[in-house]
């Protein structure tokens, strides 16, 4: 059975001091409800991407909690946490998307959210996603780790700081037309690399900004997509795939597995080509993640991936326009939020209602990851 | 926290792996179950090589973190005592300190590296 | 025949010059060299204490020895600075040498002389056949107050020894001489330690050596004639150099294990250390006389023959040679090795 994303919500992302993780869930499930003037009690089930409830607000339970407060425990909808550190917000939209495609639910939510600023160290939370017994023991942060990769990276292609500095410069670029992205300011490649290092060769403007926000999305079958949505956007594939959860297990450190795996099996099920994307949003919580989503996604050759960033092929009005919203880079990264928001702005781009950063897409591709890169999520989408 | 740290001591303090008797693999850190054989495998633990190379690294709140290359081809990713290093420095193998739980708790000793002069 | 059939040893890389400390404290650099015989001083790594550097020289004596260390059947660490007040740093050197679990093991404090107390104990311990070999390590980071005397000297370093049957060189004899002598002290839960000033001297540190030394001597039959070597603990260069001369030994017979000239007083370390320099170039058939001295007070007093083992057994790399891989620490920096700001 095709499923269709019939209505899409999402809050501002940023550091939202006056907004509580009850208030963003809400007002994102609230916004996606009305895109598409669903009731509520039509839902047959919810699923919530969030990391670290736990960590950074000393909530668990938070599916009971969000269904509660948006009025919906009144009906008994069954309410799931999903969680995949930073890839929580994919999987719970994956779960969603298995739950209507089943049959076994007609309308289903997929959310995510994440407050992340009520916490005192935030890239401490984060940085859970990476093996705690032996990594962290190490001393090594998230940051740390994508370092690590980027170094390599750079020693054994070439790949430069320059380059890296060239995607956040480009993603900022895009945030500057999102409302609500975080980081709405153009910044220059000098920006970059003279910003204070965090985990040499990664400066801070090669790091997402950790983000509160909230992002929702209402699926449905395709029978009934059309009688809540005129323009419903279709699910082609949604996967998800597995690596080793410590960079030291894994054989080559220059490939995600994971997101050469998913984002393989989803384009066989969707019947494409990577050249057939005509818009992405990548995974970029750190620079050097943005070009390996590239050379892994198939979009270059292994290795090439500054090469597209370098060459412009990357930006709105290239060959792939990848993360117009601004990315995580940008726009923010709300942890469990971020796989749901990705989802958003595709939607907003495949209806055509991204405004100054719309890009020109009948195919488009989310890829969403957990930590390192151990958990990916691809999910393709097509008008 | 202690017991965590107590059942991994083993394995800290020297860099003791598994090896796949079956496909003769070799893992750090310890596994209970060779990824390549599964349930066929048999992985007893095994003392790994004092030296390496540093395969990569990055410098993060003072500190070099780098993987390290070990000369049996095993990776452990540590902290490297040294004023830099580059990618393909041979380090070996000492015993430090790296934290200790506030001034009340334990001492968490583990195994860090240091170029080989 | 009992002896030493393998040593190991550790002397972290950072030093402090005495100039530097001097400076601090509105001192004359010269005057202070000249009446301690010391011109720097070792100091730990952020990340080390007397439990990493015991690690580390129990290692290289293993390594040295091809010993199975499951064949050790006794650690015992001596220390003044063991990192837990309560919990044996033997226990964490013992996991680290992967010696099994059946072993006899205590954590030692004699001040200065601990490491050769652990010596004893495991001569004593594989002479009655109890084990087979046995580790004694001395290891420190010493303590002192900042603006103290003890600043110019109070090193970091460590020297295991291992002590079994077929040595490299025998324990031919070994006698102590103790007394409730308070010339130096640490009360409980004090940070740093107190000592006599000049007190350490005549009544402690040259009573307690001389009549060790003069005990063994009596007890083997032997004169300072009959010794290739000496080695006396070294709170500073100028203390071994009397004593040598009151047991009527010439500078050249102290020179190779005068460590303390280079790394400063490494406490429980520093007489082994001192012997490991004599080891590290002995010949077979030469005779060394060890006296340690702990305040408190007590000396250990060894006579040691080397053995034609020697010859093959790998010395490199030299104790000495370790003392020239070094790195200066300013006095902040110092502070931050030693912990004292975090």
């Amino acid at each position: 059975m095709r499923v269709a994303v019939i209505g899409v919500g999402c809050t501002e992302f940023g550091e939202l001091w006056e907004k509580s993780f009850r208030s963003i869930f809400l007002e994102a499930g609230v916004e996606a409800l009305e895109d598409c003037g669903i009731e509520g009690r039509e839902i047959g089930a919810i699923y919530v991407g969030n990391m670290s409830g736990g960590k950074f607000i000393d909530q668990e339970h938070i599916a009971a909690l969000i269904a509660d407060h948006a009025g919906l425990a009144e009906f008994g909808i069954p309410a799931t946490r999903v969680e995949n550190a930073d890839a929580s917000g994919g999987s719970a939209f994956r779960q969603a998307y298995m739950a209507v495609a089943s049959g076994m639910h007609d309308i289903v939510i997929a959310a995510g959210v994440e407050k992340v600023t009520d916490s005192a160290d935030p890239m401490g939370v984060l940085s859970t996603s990476v093996d705690q017994e032996w990594e962290r023991f190490a001393g090594a942060n998230l940051p740390a780790l994508y370092a690590i990769i980027a170094r390599l990276h750079m020693h054994e292609f070439g790949t430069t700081e320059e380059d890296l500095a060239k995607v956040a410069v480009k993603n900022h670029r895009n945030a500057v037309h999102n409302p609500k992205a975080q980081l709405r300011r153009e910044i220059k490649v000098e920006d970059v690399l003279s910003s204070e290092v965090v985990a040499d060769p990664l400066k801070v403007l090669d790091c997402a900004p950790l983000s509160d926000g909230a992002a929702a999305v209402i699926l449905a079958n395709e029978n009934i997509a059309k009688k809540f949505c005129d323009t419903p956007v279709f699910v082609d594939a949604c996967t998800q795939a597995s690596d080793y959860l410590a960079l030291q297990c894994r054989k080559d450190l220059l490939t995600m597995r994971a997101v050469l795996k998913a984002s393989r099996e989803a384009y066989r099920i969707a019947k494409l080509e990577p050249r057939q994307i005509d818009v992405a949003e990548v995974h970029d919580s750190f620079t050097i993640a943005e070009i390996m989503a590239y050379e892994d996604l198939g979009f270059v050759k292994k290795g090439e991936g500054a090469k597209l960033v370098r060459e412009g092929e990357t930006e709105i009005g290239g060959k792939i326009p990848v993360n117009p919203s601004g990315g995580l880079k940008a726009c923010g990264h709300a942890v469990g939020a971020t796989g749901i928001r990705q989802i958003v702005e595709l939607v907003l781009q495949l209806r055509g209602e991204a405004g100054k950063r719309q890009v020109k897409a009948e195919k488009a591709l989310a890829l969403n990851i957990g930590g390192t890169g151990a958990t990916a999520v691809v999910t393709v989408l097509s008008r | 926290m202690v017991p965590l740290f107590w059942r991994k001591i083993k394995y800290r303090y020297d860099v003791v792996g598994s090896y796949c008797e079956k496909c003769g693999s070799y893992y750090y850190p310890k596994r209970e179950l060779c990824p390549k054989c599964r349930r066929k495998g048999k992985l007893r633990d095994e003392r790994f090589p004092d030296e390496g190379r540093v395969l990569s690294y990055t410098i993060v709140n003072g500190k070099i973190i780098a993987m390290i290359g070990l000369n049996n081809g095993a990776r452990t990713l540590a902290e490297v005592c040294a004023e830099k290093v580059e990618i393909g420095t041979r380090v070996k193998k000492v015993f430090r300190r790296y934290g200790e739980d506030g001034d009340e708790g334990i001492i968490y000793y583990g195994t860090k590296f240091v170029p080989v002069c | 025949m009992i002896g030493i059939v393998s040593y190991g040893t550790y002397i972290p890389r950072f030093r402090i010059k005495v100039e530097e400390i001097a400076r601090i404290w509105g001192e004359n650099p010269e005057a202070i060299k000249n009446s301690l015989g010391v011109f720097e001083k070792s100091v730990p790594d952020l990340d080390e204490d007397t439990a990493t550097m015991a690690v580390e020289a129990g290692r290289e004596a293993l390594q040295r020895s091809n010993i199975p260390p499951e064949k050790i059947g006794a650690i015992f660490v001596g220390s003044e600075s063991h990192p837990y007040a309560v919990k044996p740093t033997a226990t964490i050197v013992g996991e680290a040498l992967g010696v099994g679990n059946y072993y006899y093991c205590a954590d030692l404090e004699f001040a200065c002389k601990a490491g050769t107390a652990g010596m004893q104990f495991c001569y004593a311990m594989v002479r009655s056949g109890m084990i087979e070999y046995g580790m004694s390590i001395g290891s420190d980071t010493a303590q002192s107050k900042p603006g103290d005397a003890l600043e110019y000297t109070a090193g970091a370093g460590a020297c295991a020894i291992i002590i079994g049957k077929d040595p490299i060189a025998e324990i031919e004899a070994t006698v102590s001489y103790t007394s409730d002598t308070p010339d130096f002290w640490r009360r409980d839960l004090q940070p740093y330690p107190s000592h006599g000033g000049r007190f350490t001297g005549a009544p402690a540190y040259f009573r307690h050596v001389v009549s060790a030394a003069k005990k063994l001597m009596e007890i083997c039959g032997y004169s300072e004639k009959d010794f290739d070597y000496a080695v006396f603990h070294q709170p500073n260069a100028k203390f071994p150099q009397r004593v040598a001369g009151i047991l009527g030994f010439g500078e050249e017979k102290i020179a190779d294990g005068m460590l303390v000239r280079a790394i400063g007083n490494t406490y429980s370390a520093a007489s082994l250390l001192g012997l490991a320099g004599i080891l590290d170039v002995a010949k077979p058939d030469q005779r060394i006389l060890l006296v340690s001295f702990g305040s408190g007070a007590g000396s250990d007093a060894f006579a040691i023959r080397v053995t034609e083992k020697i010859l093959s057994y790998p010395r490199n790399t030299k104790v000495w040679e370790k003392v020239k891989n070094r790195v200066y620490l300013d006095y902040a920096l110092y502070l931050k090795h030693k912990r004292m700001i975090k």
